[in-house]
C-alpha cells in the first residue's frame, strides 16, 4: 500500500466512522524518566549545551523507545500517529545548538513512525497511517518579542518558511500527511503551508496537509488574537485535509470552538484536546473515562471525524476515546455559500 | 445569493501615501503611532477592510510596508479587519503577504506585462492565501470603454479560474474608474463605461466581485470638496445598483443620495450618466457656488436645519448622524413632550425608520448608520434617568419588569430592528441587555447565565443568520439554559423556526416575533402567570406549521426525470403554425396610470389587510363586510387622489425573440435565421406521480421544439413605479395606515399594469388575439390565449432566470427596474415574466423535484450542485 492508497482508504473510512489519531508523545517520553546521559546516548556524549528536554533528538538517541510508543498507540486503536518531529526545524533546535541535525531528526522521526506504522499494518492487516507534526517553532512572526517595539520582530517569514520547508522535504519520503499542527500565530502556519505547496510544486509529489489551531484560553482567541473562524479563513487556502484544533484546553472547554470549526469548514474536522486543564502541579489527571466521555458526545453531536489527544492524554485514554466513539456517525462536512471570506482577526464574509 | 443592495464593502483609503498627504508625511517622517492612529480611524468610521499603500518614491516602500503591517497587528481595534494589500511593485506586495496572519486582499496584478508573470504572481497569491484585484489591464493598455473592460476581465477570470484554479469568490476586478468632466469628450462616458462593465461582468463571471477606487471619478474638481463629495455619491448610487460591492473610500465621508442639493445632484448625475453635451459646462459653472461649503469651513456650515421644530431636528440629527446637538434637542423635546417615552416613540423612532429606509434602498452606507445609532443611543440615554425619576415618583420601585439579552448574531451587523426593539422594550420596563452585533453564541448564553436574564432575543438580517439561529438554539438545549428565546429580523419566518429551530429546542419555548410591535406583548405573555399556557400555543402552532409541510411532502410519490420527461406535455406541431409577433428585439412604454384602475384584482389587496375572502362578494359578508367596505372606501379615495396627482408613473418594456425548445429549456435566437444563439432560459419538469393521464409539465412544452416551426418567446417587466416622497410623507407623520395603503396599491397597479399590457401584447404587438375582448372577470380568470409565467413563481421558482431576462429587456436602462443581487426588484412595485402564445399553454406548478433533475437542471446552468440546492431550496423533495 502507498500513500495514495493509504489516504483513499482513509477517507472512505471517514465516511464510515470516526478516525483516531494517537495521543500525547511528551507525556510518554517522561514516562521514561531519561536523564542527561539517557538524552545524549553515546552519540552526544559529548555535546557542549545540556539537551535534556530535547524530546526529538530521541529519534536518534533512543530511536526503539519511539517506535514503541507509536506501536502503543496503534494498538490502543490510533487509525494516524504522528512523528516525534514538533521541534525539528533549525530555528528549534538552536536551542540546543542542534539546528545542523534538524533534517536528520526529521527525517529519522518520520522513518521510525513508518517502521511502527508498516510493521502494525503487517501483522494486524489495519490501516495504519503516518501523520509528519510540524510544529509551531518557539518564535512568533506576528508579535513582537519586545513590549516596547511593537513592530520588532527577531525572525522573518522567509526564514521560517524555509525552515519548515527542510523538515518537510526530509520527513516526505516516509509520511502520509503533513500535520502544522497546534498553531498559536497564524502567520508562523502560513509559512509552514507555504513550505509544503513549494515543496510539493519542486517534487510534483501530492502529501495532504492537515492543520491544527491552539485556542489558548476562555477568550476563544489564538495567542495571535484570531477567532477560530477567523483562523480558518487565514489557512483554508491550504485545501486542508482536515481541520481542527488542539492542545490548550480540555474537552470541556475547547468545545465551542470545535462546534466553530465544524459549523464553518468544509473540510473533515480533527480535535484532539488535553486531559483536561494542568491541576496545580502542571499535571493532567482527566482519565481515560472523563476525556472520552467528553468526545463520544462530540462524536455523537456529529461535531468531528477525527479524534485524539494532546498534552496529558495516554494509549489508555486513546484507547477509551477510540471504543466511546465508534458507534457514532462522523460529520458530514458542511457545503456553503459561495462567498469571499477573508480575516483580519476576525471574520469578514461577502457573498458572491 | 443572499445580499441585497445595501450590501456594499467600504475599503477604507486613507492609509495610502500616495492618496493622503498626511499619511505620507506620517510614513516618511518615521511616525508610525500616529500612522497607525489613522488606521484605526477608519476602521471606526466604518470601513470594513482597509487598503494600505506605500508606494512613494523617496520610501523604502518594502520596509514601510512590512514595518506598518506589523505595527497594526499589535492593534486588536485595526487588526479585527483584513487588510489589502496595495501597490504597484510586486515585491511591495510579496513583503505585504509575508506580514498578514489574516486573509488579504492584493490589489493588485493584471495582464500589463503579459500572462506569464500574471500567472505567476496569481499563484503566489494563491500559495499565500490572499483574494486578488484584478485591473482592467493588458498588454495594450488600460481599458477604457466597457467592451473593453469586459473583454479583459473576462480574459483575466478565464487564465484565473481554469488555469490556475483560483476560486473566483476571492477575484475582484477593477474596471478602472477615470476621470468625468475633464473637458475631454472622450472621458464624459468613463463613468458609464464602469458602471456598465461592472454589469456585465457580475452577470457573466459568476462569484467574482467588482471593486473601484472612488475618489479618481472627482479628480478634475480637486479642491472643490462638495462637487466632489455629491459625484462620489452619485457615482457609487448607480454603480452599487449594477453590482459594484466594494470600493475605496474615504468612509467618514459618504454623503447621502438624497441629501444631495436637488440642483447639485441633478447636474452631477447628468455628468456621471454624461446625458446631455453639455453637463460638464454646466456643472463647472454651477461648482464655483458649492465652492468651500462643508469642508474645513465652519463659518459656512449649513445650520438651516436648527430653525425648524424639535421633532424635525431630531430627526434630522438621526439621519445625518450628527450627535452636536442632540442632547439639547432631546432635553428641548422632553420639556415639550408629556412624558419623556413620548420622545422615544415619536420623533427619535421616526427617524431611525427613515434611516432604515434609506439603508435598505442602498441610499445609505454602513458607516452612516452607525452614527445613527450612536446619536439614538445618546438621546435615550439622556431620557432615561427621568423615565427612572417617573416612576420612582409614581411610587414604583425602580425593578425591572424582567431582563432580555438582545443580540445580533454572529455573522449579522443589522442591528436597527433590534434596537428599535430594544427601545420599545426598555420603554416598557423591560431591562435589556444588548450585546450589540456580530455576537457568538457562548456570548450570549454566558451573559444570559451570569445576568440571571428571563429571556433571550435574536436578531439578524442575512439568511446565514438564520443558521446560527439554530446554532445557539442548540447550544441552549445543550447546557439546558431554560429561558425563552425569541427569534427576529427580517429573514426569519414562522416557517423556519417551526421546521429549524423549535425541533433542536426543548429545554424552552421559541417564538417568532413578526415585528418589533409584537415584542411587548410577547414578551409579556411570556413573562407572566400565564406563561405557560402561551408557550404550549405557541408549540402547537409551531408542530402544526410542521405538520402541514411534512403532510404537504410526503403526499406524493415522484418519478425519475426521464420518466416524466417521457410523458411531457406535447401536441401536433405539424399541424400548428405558431403566430409571429410584429417586431422582435425590445421595445418600452410609459403606462397611463388612469387606465389601470380598471385592471386591478382587488382579491390580493384584501389579503394584504388579512381580510380573506374574494372581492367582490368580501364587502357583503356577514361578518367582514363593514371593514372590507370602510377598507375599500379609503382605497378608493386613495386611488382617486394617486391618479389625479400622478404619484406613481408606471412604465413597461417587453420583447419578442424567435425560440425554441430544446430539451427542457428555451433556447432564444439573434434573429430567424435560427442559427447564432442569443440566450437561453431554463425550466424545470414535474415530477409528481400521477393518477391520470396529465403530462408532466414544463414551461417550454408550450413551445414549438428545435426544427419544428417558427416559435417565438416574450418577455416583459413593468414596474408601477414609486415615490419615495409620498411614502417618507406618510412615515413622517406616522401615518401607517396610509403609508402601507399606498404599498399595496402600489403593488396592485403594478399587477394591474402587467395585466393591462399582456391584453396589448395579444392584441396588438403579438397581435395573435386582435379582436379579444374580456372583462376584467375574465381577465382575472385569465380566459385569454397564452401566459406569462414569472421566475420565482410555482411554474419556474429559479428566481435566478430572472437575470436573463432583465439583460435581454435592458429593464433598468430601459424602464428602471433594477435587480438585486438576490433577484429581487426594484422599485418594489414591479412584475416580470415571459411570454408564450400556445392557445393551449397553461399555468401550473413544478412541485417537488428528485434529485435527479437537480443534478440536470446544475449541470445545464453551469452551476455545482451546491448552488442548484441553493437556488431551488424550497422544492427540493428531502425525503
Amino acid at each position: 500500500m502507498n500513500r495514495q492508497n493509504r489516504v483513499d482508504a482513509l477517507r472512505q473510512l471517514a465516511r464510515e466512522r470516526v478516525l483516531i489519531l494517537d495521543g500525547a508523545m511528551g507525556t510518554q517520553i517522561q514516562a521514561l524518566g531519561l536523564d542527561e546521559a539517557g538524552y545524549r546516548g553515546e552519540r552526544f556524549v559529548d555535546w557542549a549545551s545540556p539537551i535534556k528536554g530535547n524530546n526529538d533528538i530521541l529519534n536518534l538517541t533512543r530511536p526503539e523507545a519511539i517506535k514503541a510508543i507509536h506501536q502503543a498507540y496503534f494498538e490502543a486503536g490510533a487509525d494516524i500517529v504522528e512523528t516525534n518531529t514538533f521541534s525539528a526545524t533549525t530555528i528549534a533546535q538552536a536551542d540546543y545548538n542542534m539546528e545542523g541535525l534538524a533534517a536528520e531528526i526529521a527525517r529519522e522521526g518520520a522513518r521510525l513512525a513508518r517502521e511502527a506504522a508498516d510493521e502494525h499494518a503487517v501483522r494486524t492487516g489495519k490501516l495504519s497511517a503516518v501523520a509528519g507534526a510540524i510544529g509551531p517553532t518557539n518564535k512568533t512572526l506576528s508579535i513582537s518579542p519586545d513590549v516596547n517595539d511593537p513592530g520588532f520582530r527577531d525572525v522573518g517569514f522567509e526564514v521560517v518558511r524555509q525552515a519548515y520547508y527542510e523538515q518537510a522535504e526530509a520527513m516526505a519520503e516516509f509520511v502520509d500527511f503533513m500535520l502544522i499542527e497546534t498553531v498559536f500565530d497564524t502567520l508562523n502556519a502560513k509559512a509552514a503551508i507555504k513550505a509544503v505547496l513549494d515543496l510539493r510544486e519542486a517534487t510534483g509529489e501530492e502529501i495532504p496537509i492537515m492543520l491544527s489551531g491552539t485556542i489558548t484560553d476562555r477568550s476563544g482567541r489564538t495567542l495571535s488574537g484570531q477567532t477560530a473562524e477567523a483562523f480558518w479563513y487565514s489557512i483554508r487556502h491550504a485545501q486542508p485535509w482536515a481541520v481542527g484544533l488542539n492542545c490548550a484546553l480540555g474537552a470541556d472547554e475547547l468545545r465551542p470552538y470545535i462546534a466553530e470549526i465544524s459549523r464553518v469548514a468544509d473540510t473533515l474536522v480533527l480535535a484532539y484536546p488535553n486531559a483536561g486543564l494542568p491541576n496545580d502541579m502542571g499535571e493532567y489527571d482527566e482519565t481515560p473515562e472523563e476525556t472520552s466521555a467528553h468526545l463520544q458526545e462530540w462524536a455523537e453531536a456529529g461535531l468531528v471525524n477525527i479524534l485524539g489527544g494532546c498534552c496529558g492524554t495516554t494509549p489508555s485514554h486513546i484507547k477509551a476515546i477510540a471504543q466511546a466513539s465508534q458507534p457514532a456517525r462522523p460529520r458530514h462536512p458542511v457545503t456553503r455559500d459561495r462567498a469571499m471570506r477573508l480575516s483580519g482577526l476576525e471574520p469578514f464574509e461577502l457573498i458572491s | 445569493m443572499t445580499i441585497s443592495v445595501s450590501t456594499f464593502v467600504n475599503v477604507g483609503e486613507r492609509t495610502n501615501v500616495t492618496g493622503s498627504a498626511r499619511f505620507r508625511r506620517l510614513i516618511t517622517e518615521g511616525n508610525y503611532a500616529d500612522a497607525v492612529a489613522v488606521a484605526r480611524q477608519q476602521v471606526e468610521c466604518g470601513a470594513q477592510i482597509i487598503d494600505v499603500n506605500m508606494d512613494e518614491g523617496l520610501l523604502d516602500s518594502v520596509e514601510a510596508m512590512t514595518t506598518f503591517l506589523r505595527m497594526i497587528a499589535g492593534e486588536p481595534d485595526v487588526a479585527r479587519v483584513p487588510v489589502m494589500i496595495d501597490s504597484s511593485k510586486w515585491e511591495v506586495i510579496e513583503a505585504g503577504l509575508q506580514n498578514v496572519q489574516g486573509k488579504a486582499i492584493v490589489n493588485s496584478i493584471s495582464l500589463k506585462e503579459g500572462e506569464e508573470p500574471f500567472l505567476e504572481q496569481a499563484r503566489k497569491c494563491l500559495s499565500y492565501g490572499a483574494a486578488v484585484v484584478v485591473m482592467a489591464f493588458d498588454e495594450t493598455g488600460q481599458a477604457e470603454t466597457a467592451d473593453r473592460k469586459f473583454e479583459i476581465c473576462e480574459r483575466a477570470y478565464r487564465i484565473l479560474v481554469d488555469r490556475v484554479g483560483f476560486p473566483p469568490e476571492d477575484i475582484i476586478f477593477d474596471p478602472n474608474i477615470f476621470a468625468v468632466a475633464t473637458g475631454i469628450e472622450e472621458h464624459n462616458d468613463y463613468a458609464i463605461a464602469f458602471i456598465e462593465a461592472t454589469k456585465r461582468i457580475r452577470e457573466g463571471l459568476p462569484g467574482c466581485h467588482v471593486s473601484g477606487g472612488l475618489s479618481n471619478i472627482s479628480f478634475s474638481f480637486r479642491g472643490n470638496e462638495p462637487v466632489r463629495r455629491a459625484m462620489h455619491s452619485v457615482f457609487l448610487y448607480h454603480a452599487v445598483r449594477n453590482g459594484m460591492d466594494m470600493g475605496i473610500v474615504n468612509a467618514g465621508q459618504l454623503d447621502i443620495y438624497d441629501d444631495i442639493d436637488p440642483e447639485l445632484r441633478d447636474l452631477v448625475e447628468d455628468v456621471i450618466l454624461n446625458r446631455r453635451d453639455d453637463s460638464t459646462d454646466r456643472l463647472l459653472e454651477a461648482a464655483e457656488k458649492y465652492r468651500g461649503q462643508g469642508v474645513g469651513a465652519e463659518m459656512t456650515r449649513d445650520l438651516s436645519w436648527r430653525e425648524a421644530a424639535v421633532a424635525s431636528r431630531l430627526r434630522h440629527a438621526l439621519v445625518h448622524g450628527i450627535n452636536e446637538f442632540i442632547i439639547e434637542d432631546t432635553e428641548e423635546a422632553r420639556l415639550e413632550f408629556d412624558r419623556p417615552l413620548h420622545v422615544i416613540e415619536g420623533p427619535l423612532m421616526e427617524g431611525m425608520n427613515v434611516v432604515g429606509d434609506l439603508f435598505g434602498e442602498g441610499k445609505m452606507f454602513l458607516p452612516q448608520v452607525v452614527k445613527s445609532a450612536r446619536v439614538m443611543k445618546q438621546a435615550v440615554a439622556h431620557l432615561i434617568p427621568f423615565m427612572e425619576e417617573e416612576k420612582a415618583a409614581a411610587g414604583e420601585e425602580i425593578t425591572s419588569a424582567g431582563k432580555v439579552i438582545m443580540a445580533t448574531v454572529k455573522g449579522d451587523v443589522h442591528d436597527i430592528g433590534k434596537n428599535i426593539v430594544g427601545v420599545v422594550l426598555q420603554c416598557n420596563g423591560y431591562e435589556v441587555v444588548d450585546l450589540g452585533v456580530m455576537v457568538p453564541s457562548e456570548t450570549i448564553l454566558e451573559t444570559a447565565r451570569k445576568e440571571n436574564a428571563d429571556i433571550i432575543g435574536l436578531s439578524g438580517l442575512i439568511t446565514p443568520s438564520l443558521d446560527e439561529m439554530v446554532f445557539v438554539a442548540q447550544e441552549m438545549e445543550r447546557q439546558q439554559i431554560d429561558i425563552p428565546l425569541l427569534i427576529g429580523g427580517a429573514t426569519t419566518s414562522p416557517a423556519h423556526t417551526a421546521v429549524k429551530i423549535d425541533p433542536v429546542i426543548d429545554v424552552a419555548p421559541v417564538v417568532h416575533v413578526l415585528d418589533a410591535s409584537r415584542a411587548v406583548g410577547v414578551v409579556s405573555k411570556l413573562l407572566s402567570d400565564e406563561s405557560e399556557a402561551y408557550a404550549a400555543g405557541v408549540r402547537d402552532d409551531l408542530a402544526r406549521i410542521r405538520e402541514r409541510r411534512l403532510a404537504a411532502r410526503a403526499a406524493k410519490a415522484r418519478l425519475p426525470l426521464a420518466k416524466a420527461r417521457e410523458n411531457a406535455w406535447s401536441t401536433d406541431w405539424q399541424s400548428y403554425t405558431p403566430p409571429a409577433p410584429t417586431f422582435t428585439g425590445v421595445k418600452h412604454f410609459d403606462i397611463p396610470l388612469a387606465e389601470l384602475v380598471d385592471y386591478i384584482d382587488w382579491t390580493p389587496f384584501f389579503f394584504t389587510w388579512e381580510i380573506k375572502g374574494t372581492y367582490p362578494s368580501i364587502l357583503d359578508d356577514e361578518k367582514k363586510g363593514e371593514v372590507a367596505r370602510s377598507l375599500f372606501a379609503d382605497a378608493k379615495a386613495m386611488l382617486e387622489r394617486l391618479v389625479a396627482e400622478n404619484w406613481l408613473q408606471p412604465k413597461g418594456v417587453i420583447g419578442f425573440w424567435p425560440a425554441n425548445r430544446d430539451g427542457d429549456d428555451a433556447v432564444l435566437y439573434t434573429d430567424d435565421g435560427r442559427e447564432e444563439v442569443l440566450e437561453r432560459f431554463y425550466g424545470l419538469r414535474q415530477q409528481a406521480a400521477k393518477t391520470s393521464d396529465n403530462p408532466h409539465v414544463a414551461q417550454f412544452d408550450f413551445l414549438a421544439p428545435v426544427g419544428e416551426g417558427k416559435d417565438y418567446l416574450g418577455g416583459f417587466a413593468v414596474t408601477a413605479g414609486d415615490n419615495p416622497d409620498k411614502s417618507a410623507e406618510f412615515a413622517a407623520s406616522q401615518d401607517d395606515y396610509n403609508g402601507i395603503m399606498f404599498s399595496a396599491l402600489s403593488d396592485r397597479l403594478a399587477e394591474a399594469a402587467a395585466e393591462w399590457l399582456h391584453e396589448q401584447v395579444r392584441k396588438t404587438h403579438w397581435g395573435y388575439a386582435p379582436g379579444e375582448a374580456y372583462s376584467n372577470v375574465e381577465l382575472i380568470g385569465e380566459a385569454y390565449a397564452g401566459i406569462r409565467p414569472a421566475a420565482g413563481y410555482p411554474s419556474q421558482p429559479d428566481h435566478s432566470e430572472k437575470r436573463t431576462l432583465f439583460k435581454l429587456l435592458e429593464a433598468s436602462d430601459r424602464v428602471g427596474i433594477a435587480l438585486t443581487n438576490s433577484f429581487a426588484m426594484t422599485p418594489a412595485s414591479s412584475v416580470s415574466g415571459l411570454y408564450l402564445s400556445h392557445p393551449d399553454s397553461h399555468y401550473f406548478a413544478v412541485g417537488r423535484i428528485l434529485t435527479d433533475q437537480v443534478e440536470d437542471y446544475a449541470k445545464r446552468k453551469g452551476w455545482t450542485l451546491a448552488e442548484a440546492e441553493r437556488a431551488l431550496a424550497p422544492i427540493l423533495d428531502e425525503a
